[in-house]
């Protein structure tokens, strides 16, 4: 058996192949198949129905993250309209399932497939569009899909929406949250190590040269145009698998959630989690959620507390302040996101006593 | 043809508010290149001033006035310098974040004040303004934005062409280690930008208040519509914006009186996707010099 | 004698983040009217010794930690780059650092940023005057000019703020040695009309030795050597990594070069 292999010290690599290797020590791989295994085999059993619902709202919107940051932080095009197209998915989904009545496991890799080439639609003016200008496109993008859900009525039903019932999975009801919990982390996981890997490959590293310098990029030979539309197309499959999965699971959709509000809650995540880290999307979808839940419980028990004094209507605003607030300081503190912080304390940990 | 007559009045005046209204979004983007979507919240906050002090204080006209200039004066600066300039020189994204951030905060601390009703001023405009032709009237608010427009538009293209101040801003604006090394005082020249801006938005913020009542939701929305009008007309030409303004206010009021009202809203947006496919930088923006 | 001195480095170290240690006690005197060239490979800390004397530093997250920078006798280490610029320091940056989006005359006009208020017509004269070439592309958008015109313009935006001593890091960077010459030239008559102390940081040591009146050798963060810049350029060291001329003249296999790089470690 190989000896155990702990971390160096400093930067000992020799060959290209180990400066992209995922896992530098055997530590480090054991850790995530514990992690794999708590996260099958212990959580779900041991957590109470309302922590399953949580858990598995973390695990869709986690997956929607790790697609947006593959987009903004490993190919530096920023998308303001990753709500509606987690909105998409989330139809296509839901109109595949009811109207062709694809089963599951095709309805939501082709809801992806649909968002991916919705995504491509307007992932074109970054052909042209750089920055800000892209940026604003991706916004009017946005409120174009949004107008669509909610006047398209034959297709999305309107300000009704589409309701799924009675989803299955290979003859098992996915009607429990539960057993809906192994099958998003069940995605969560595969995608998580798909993008991990896509990221060591051409194509990541392509994604990344865009990103610093999308000219020099052009002029080391790769087809930025070309590069860019798969960026966006991969990131909105994501998004749109993510969307998907979201609307088997909530069993009915409207056009409320998939706002603009959306969008900057996934780019938080990725802000607060840190750009170009896929552990970090996942932890900042971890925080946002949890955020979410925190302060829509300490706003509900202070309505309780004061429906007779009145203040109660008034306080609901302040949630916002305290999301606003949390995004702000995060940016202002630790730009890197969690990852940042997670990766300084387990060096500090390796390093102690001795910093640097 | 009455009604497109109606129609294009109607429009024009709107699409000069909503060029009034970008005004101050142009000044901050100019000068620290930053895109600032807590606009609309900058509006609503000097719109709220103006109330708490004219209305609820009941002080003079002129007073209240002055002293929300001052006030959203003082405000601009105390976001610059707490929030903006320790993010000087991190990426667009983070930037972008944190006016999002910002936008969120104060969203929720005016309806925490204010609540999300709508708030009238007193009426204090003279009706002298009002212009009729015929059957088709302006009112008065709106004479006086067009008026406040044309006159900011002079005033900013004089100011950013031909004095040093403005010079100075555009410098930091381009390449903000080369402006410091020549001694330029770029904390200064991004305090005093927020600081106009704020004030601008503040004016247009009373404008817009004036004609629809103050409401929290009504003026942040608006501060996501000073998108479209100020990339159509590029987002650092003032000039620009207000044409901008005139054809995002007419594209509405056409769409709205003659195809449907829910269309109206997205109109801008998606004629916007369309300009920038064939027109990137927009109709009167600078076109961006790369070098690698 | 002591107030001859314009600028005064007492062995001034300088660490990056906290971490970086770029410059190990750099001492290098400037005297008034002189024209002082620093010298060195890529690496060596000569960027580093100029945005230490004009402030840049601190955007960059550098400190100077020991040491000091005595400029007309008084300290001016770690002040902030408005200060220093507004005493009369002026760095040209490395690289041709012009507005792009605008035009040259308001290039120059943003040089005038320590003295915000007052006349600058006289200076801009001053500039075209030295620099004929901009006068014809006064309205010309700077992103369209050519690296020569850049060059110029980024010099003349540093003499637009009547600079004391004037920092000029790399001018002659990817311009036509015909270009290189003229620069060059102008440099050196600014020097001598305008009675303006220049500090010069090259590449292009021939050049730099041929104008300067005194020149500091850098390496690793150190100076290695310093003396009057003929004496220099008769050094067979410099003349060897610096000047690319050996002492023969006669060109050298690479083995004696990479044995002459041992001896140069222990300098």
């Amino acid at each position: 058996m190989r000896k155990l292999q702990f971390h160096p010290c400093g930067n000992f690599r020799q060959t290209y192949r180990e400066e992209i290797t995922i896992f530098e020590t055997d530590f480090g791989r054991m850790w995530v198949l514990i992690g794999i295994v708590l996260l099958f085999a212990v959580i779900p059993f041991i957590s109470s129905a309302y922590m399953v619902y949580i858990l598995n709202t973390i695990g869709i919107y986690a997956i929607a993250a790790i697609g947006l940051n593959l987009l903004i932080g490993y190919t530096g095009q920023i998308s303001l309209g990753h709500g509606a197209f987690f909105g998409v998915g989330a139809y296509a989904g839901a109109v595949l399932a009811t109207k062709t009545g694809l089963p599951f496991v095709l309805a939501v890799p082709a809801a992806g497939l649909v968002t991916a080439a919705v995504g491509m639609v307007f992932g074109v003016p970054s052909a042209r569009l750089k920055h800000l200008y892209l940026c604003i496109a991706t916004l009017a993008g946005q409120f174009i899909l949004e107008y669509v859900f909610v006047q398209w009525e034959g297709l999305t039903g309107g300000a009704e929406g589409i309701s799924v019932i009675g989803t299955t999975l290979f003859g098992i009801d996915l009607g429990n949250d539960r057993v809906f919990y192994f099958v998003i982390f069940g995605c969560l996981v595969v995608m998580t190590w798909i993008a991990v890997n896509l990221i060591r490959t051409r194509f990541g590293r392509a994604f990344i040269a865009i990103r610093d310098n999308d000219r020099a990029a052009e002029g080391m030979g790769i087809p930025i145009f070309r590069y860019k539309l798969l960026s966006f197309a991969i990131s909105s499959f994501y998004a749109g698998f993510a969307g998907a999965l979201y609307a088997f699971y909530m069993i009915s959709i409207t056009p409320e959630p998939f706002n603009l509000w959306l969008s900057i809650e996934f780019i938080a995540m990725i802000i607060i989690g840190g750009l170009g880290s896929i552990p970090g999307s996942v932890l900042g979808a971890v925080f946002i959620v949890s955020l979410n839940e925190i302060l829509s419980n300490i706003t509900q028990y202070l309505m309780n507390v004061g429906t007779s004094s009145g203040v109660a209507i008034t306080i609901a605003p302040l949630r916002e302040f305290v999301f606003g607030l949390v995004i702000i300081l995060f940016i202002l503190f630790e730009p890197k996101g969690l990852a940042e912080v997670w990766r300084i304390v387990r060096s500090n940990f390796r390093l102690w006593p001795f910093s640097y | 043809m009455e009604f497109f007559l109606q129609l294009l009045v109607n429009g024009i005046s709107l699409g000069f508010l909503y060029a009034l209204s970008a005004l101050g979004f142009v000044m901050i983007f100019k000068s620290s290149s930053v895109l600032n979507f807590a606009h609309g919240e900058l509006l609503a906050i000097g719109a709220f001033l103006f109330l708490v002090l004219s209305s609820w204080a009941n002080l003079p006209i002129i007073v209240a006035f002055a002293f929300t200039l001052i006030g959203s004066f003082s405000l601009g600066f105390i976001i610059e310098r707490f929030f903006l300039r320790r993010l000087i020189g991190e990426a667009l994204i983070e930037v972008i974040m944190l006016t999002v951030g910002l936008s969120i905060m104060f969203k929720g601390l005016l309806l925490f004040i204010f609540g999300g009703d709508i708030h009238n001023y007193r009426q204090f405009l003279p009706e002298g303004l009002s212009i009729t032709w015929g059957s088709i009237g302006i009112p008065s608010v709106y004479v006086a934005s067009f008026i406040i427009g044309i006159l900011f538009l002079i005033l900013f293209g004089f100011f950013f062409k031909y004095s040093s101040q403005g010079i100075y801003m555009r410098s930091v604006a381009d390449n903000q280690p080369a402006a410091l090394s020549l001694g330029v005082h770029v904390r200064r020249v991004f305090a005093l930008s927020w600081a106009i801006a704020a004030l601008v938005c503040a004016m247009s913020g009373i404008v817009l208040g004036i004609i629809n009542g103050v409401n929290v939701h009504e003026l942040s929305s608006i501060g996501l519509k000073v998108f479209p009008v100020v990339i159509l007309g590029g987002l650092d030409s003032i000039g620009g914006a207000i044409i901008g303004g005139i054809i995002i206010g007419l594209l509405e009021t056409f769409t709205g009186g003659y195809i449907s009202t829910s269309l109206r809203e997205v109109i801008p947006y998606i004629v916007l996707v369309l300009i920038l496919m064939v027109k990137p930088y927009g109709l009167f923006g600078l076109v961006e010099i790369e070098r690698v | 004698m002591e107030n001859n001195i314009r600028l005064l480095l007492n062995n001034i170290s300088v660490v990056y983040s906290d971490v970086i240690q770029v410059l190990k006690g750099v001492s290098l005197t400037v005297k008034k009217g002189q024209i002082v060239s620093l010298l060195g490979s890529n690496g060596a800390g000569k960027t580093t010794t100029l945005k230490a004397i004009s402030g840049l530093l601190k955007p960059e997250n550098g400190k100077v930690t020991d040491g000091s920078i005595e400029y007309d006798g008084a300290p001016v280490q770690n002040s902030s780059p408005e200060e220093i610029t507004r005493k009369g320091i002026i760095q040209v940056l490395e690289g041709r650092q012009e507005f792009k989006y605008l035009t040259i005359e308001e290039n120059l006009r943003v040089g005038t940023a320590t003295r915000w208020g007052k006349p600058y017509k006289k200076d801009l004269e001053l500039v075209y005057h030295y620099f004929p070439a901009l006068l014809s592309r006064k309205k010309n958008m700077a992103g369209y000019c050519s690296g020569g015109e850049l060059q110029m313009l980024v010099m003349g935006r540093g003499l637009m703020a009547q600079p004391k001593l004037l920092l000029l890091d790399e001018p002659s960077l990817g311009l036509a040695p015909i270009l290189v010459k003229e620069i060059f030239q102008i440099i050196r008559r600014v020097n001598e009309e305008l009675g303006t102390t220049l500090m010069l940081v090259e590449q292009n040591a021939n050049m730099a030795l041929q104008i300067a009146h005194y020149g500091y050798v850098m390496e690793n963060g150190k100076i290695v050597m310093e003396s009057d810049a003929n004496d220099l350029r008769e050094n067979p060291d410099v003349k060897e990594f610096y000047l690319g001329t050996a002492a023969s003249g006669a060109l050298k296999s690479y083995k004696d070069v990479k044995s002459y790089k041992r001896r140069k470690r222990w300098l």
